[in-house]
């Protein structure tokens, strides 16, 4: 126990002192068991102080020290490091605010802001009294990256992790890197398209020794952590010799009798089992899909680079840290969502990006040529009835894209936005001016009161209560409706429960802050970037890949890792091994062992994220946080109370 | 306790370093006032708050006890909610068998951007409470 405390109080200028009597506080703690010194200061923060505080932890050999000051998100690390250079162990400093929580909340109430204050700063002394040296957990970390997801996310992460001089291994379930990217064709806000993007990063990694590219493969199973992530995946073959006659196989595609939905074009066509996506996709490499062959043999007799000799491979990777970058669904409407899968001419916007891109001189679905487009925004996201009730971000500037490439490439186009007001956000504002002056028309609703649309003799009409007219019902005979559809999470994340990965309330990979630490999961080591973190267009998605490549690299560059010494600890003694701890641990933390006498529970330090959902669920309060012990807790409520 | 001219309740929260503080905090920042007897002690999750913890707060005088919990923010995962509402029942259950009136443990979900959400709380809770104690 400490016996030997500082307590410094802070003026905050005259944040604190305004409201708060912090010459009050100081007497009112000075005789508090064990507090060796109290003083009041200016500027806690500011450097004199810092230098008098380090002076009186050495001259006077304290052994805990508390400052009441602003909010530990502010200064905890500050005083902890003031508390290191003074040559006291920096977990013997204990934070107490008293700004936030006390001379601000409470400026309208002098004496109850300084009452509190006095016990906010008894409550850290109390707990300073129990805090003990400890020893941040250091574990050697391999200076290499797995990037799960080869779309531009893992692809512009790979380079730059390369770059860095880390070894990268990027695995892309799917045969072809590039994601959903490579399905689109012309893009805004630059005029390339999504093949030229994913052909120059591909070119790019191509060229590097330290990228290892695996595609067709899975990740099945991680037994390690930070510093040494342990990844087993399984790698499918392409059943295809690597250098291929493109002659034989096109003749060997021709004769392959199974035709499936191709969902690179969103099902608007059929591919064969055996396939490729080139120009486009890469590698250029065609596969061939044993899910839907039915091994007739009739492309082998054709190709002699057919061969199914070819075996699935299990390999181990090993990984210092993990930067997720899984991408997202395009969602999916219910069928009779706005006429979905109930009339013949309703499909979503990446079905039509797809149809613009495969035809040539007139916009045709199903054989009848398209002319009156009407576009429903907001399918899928912005839900007043469903899940999502996040904004998608891309779609708005992404569906008047796609209408003015459609007027442009085709003779007679007329588009309708059916809108719930535009989002065409920053730079993309031009968008919706050119649609507008090229005559495109826009009608708008709230979300009570969503377009209807109905079949009549054989017409699809679209209505709406324009509230842009003063809420006049107007309709539009549509040729074709196309559902402005949001993004929503992979329908396929097991990925992300095999690390733990939290979720967020949208279903989202969940980030430790949205602002503050914006890649960083709860799960050391392992960073999110792209849309499997939430919506985001292109160039978002590169942000915050680079951005995760950073963050991933310090995980890895040193070689050595600190992790925080905040974990639960098990009294042997008083466990009886009920494995409730066990259950409640969200991270597989808790092990069973024994020896001659009993069975009993065993913490995995460098698994442990020190939540304390254990805590609880002890019937015999074996288990105590470290920092966060009955005997802390229980003492901090008895200065308060 | 001071005399400030006005009577309080004494509330004591469980609050989360990563979601509720957050909040806490900015209700400060914002100076959207609640009484001041109402106390914070920090925690990482609300999963982790013990029964005996809330109980001891009780016996030391506290008239309230509230936890804000992480909900489905919570950064170590879903299963929080469900935790924490297991634990706020359990006590529940022991603070009955003490004779302890039940309303007097709260738990609300309070986001880390839910000042006023956090604010509003505190007040409505401070009311009941002193008109449980007939005040």
């Amino acid at each position: 126990m400490n016996k030997k405390l500082g307590v410094y109080i802070c003026h905050c200028g005259g944040n604190i002192s305004d409201y708060v009597d912090v010459e009050k506080v100081r007497q009112s703690v000075e005789k508090e068991e064990g507090v060796f010194l109290a003083k009041t200061t200016m500027f806690a923060c500011g450097d004199s102080n810092q230098k008098e505080m380090v002076e009186d932890i050495k001259s006077n050999h304290l052994d805990g020290v508390v400052v009441a000051s602003c909010s530990p998100k502010l200064h905890l690390l500050t005083f902890r490091a003031v508390t290191e250079r003074g040559d006291l162990n920096k977990y013997n400093y204990v934070h107490a605010n008293i700004r936030e929580q006390a001379s601000w909340a409470h400026s309208d109430d002098k004496a109850g802001a300084t009452e509190k204050a006095i016990h906010i700063v008894k409550a850290a002394i109390a707990k300073v009294r129990y805090a003990e040296s400890l020893v941040p957990i250091k574990i050697s970390s391999i200076k290499s990256v797995a990037i799960i997801g080869g779309g531009v996310a893992g692809m512009k992460a790979a380079i730059e992790l390369s770059d860095l001089g880390c070894q990268v291994y990027l695995i892309e379930r799917e045969y072809f890197v590039g994601g959903r990217v490579s399905q689109w064709d012309t893009l805004f806000t630059t005029n390339e398209t999504g093949k030229e993007l994913v052909t120059r990063l591909y070119n790019d990694l191509a060229k590097r020794k330290n990228i290892t590219v695996y595609t067709g493969t899975e990740v099945i199973s991680n037994s390690g952590s930070i510093g040494d992530f342990k990844l087993k995946v399984k790698i499918t073959p392409r059943y295809i010799k690597e250098k291929c006659n493109q002659g034989e196989l096109q003749n060997a595609i021709d004769a392959c009798p199974v035709e499936v939905p191709d969902d690179f074009n969103f099902n608007i066509t059929s591919r064969k089992a055996i396939y490729h996506n080139f120009p486009g996709e890469y590698p250029q490499s065609p596969v061939i899909d044993t899910k839907n062959c039915t091994r007739c043999g009739a492309c082998e007799k054709i190709c002699e680079n057919v061969d199914f000799s070819q075996k699935e491979e299990i390999k181990e990777i090993n990984a210092g840290s993990v930067l997720m970058a899984t991408g997202f669904d395009p969602y999916t409407p219910a069928d009779g969502e706005f006429g979905y899968n109930l009339y013949n001419n309703v499909v979503t916007l990446p079905q039509l990006k797809r149809m613009i891109d495969l035809s040539d001189n007139t916009l045709k679905f199903k054989g009848r040529e398209i002319k009156n487009i009407v576009y429903i925004y907001c399918v899928g996201s912005r839900q007043v009835e469903g899940e999502n009730k996040y904004c998608s971000r891309y779609c708005c500037t992404s569906a008047i894209h796609v209408a003015i490439t459609a007027k442009k490439k085709f003779r007679d186009i007329y588009n309708f936005h059916f809108n719930r007001g535009i989002r065409t956000y920053g730079k993309q504002e031009v968008l919706y001016d050119e649609s507008s002056k090229m005559g495109d028309i826009y009608l708008q609703s709230y979300e009570d009161d969503p377009p209807v649309v109905t079949s009549q003799n054989g017409k699809t009409i679209v209505k709406i209560n324009d509230i842009l007219t003063g809420k006049k019902e107007l309709e539009v005979e549509a040729d074709l409706i196309v559902l402005v559809t949001g993004m929503v999470p992979r329908k396929d994340n097991s990925v992300g429960s095999l690390f733990k990965l939290p979720k967020g309330r949208d279903k989202f990979f969940n980030e430790i802050h949205m602002k503050l630490r914006p890649v960083e999961t709860v799960i050391d080591g392992i960073t999110i970037s792209g849309a499997c973190q939430g919506p985001k267009n292109i160039m978002e998605t590169v942000n915050s890949a680079l951005s995760a490549a950073a963050k991933s690299y310090s995980y890895v560059s040193k070689g050595v890792l600190e992790l925080e010494p905040i974990i639960a600890r098990i009294d042997k003694s008083l466990c009886t091994w009920c494995n409730a701890c066990s259950k409640a641990c969200p991270f597989d933390a808790v092990k069973m062992e024994e020896d001659k006498t009993k069975a009993y529970a065993v913490i995995n330090n460098s698994v442990c994220k020190g939540c304390g959902m254990c805590l609880p669920v002890c019937p015999t309060d074996a288990i105590n946080l470290i920092a966060y012990s009955n005997s802390e807790i229980e003492s901090m409520i008895d200065a308060l109370a | 306790m001071a005399d400030t001219g006005k009577k309080n309740a004494r509330i004591l929260v469980f609050s989360t370093e990563k979601i509720s503080d957050p909040a806490i905090d900015m209700a400060g920042l914002l100076k959207l006032h609640y009484p001041p007897t109402v106390y914070a002690i920090s925690v990482p999750c609300s999963s982790g708050v013990k029964p005996k913890w809330i109980l001891h707060a009780f016996e030391k005088g506290f008239d309230g006890v509230f936890i804000a919990a992480d909900g489905s923010d919570c950064p170590y995962g879903e299963s929080c909610t469900e935790k924490t509402g297991k634990i706020v029942s359990t006590t529940h259950e022991l603070m009955k068998q003490k004779n302890i009136e039940p309303a007097r443990l709260r738990m609300a979900a309070i986001c880390s951007v839910c000042s006023e959400s956090f604010v509003k709380h505190m007040k409505s809770f401070n009311e009941n409470l002193l008109k449980m104690q007939g005040v």
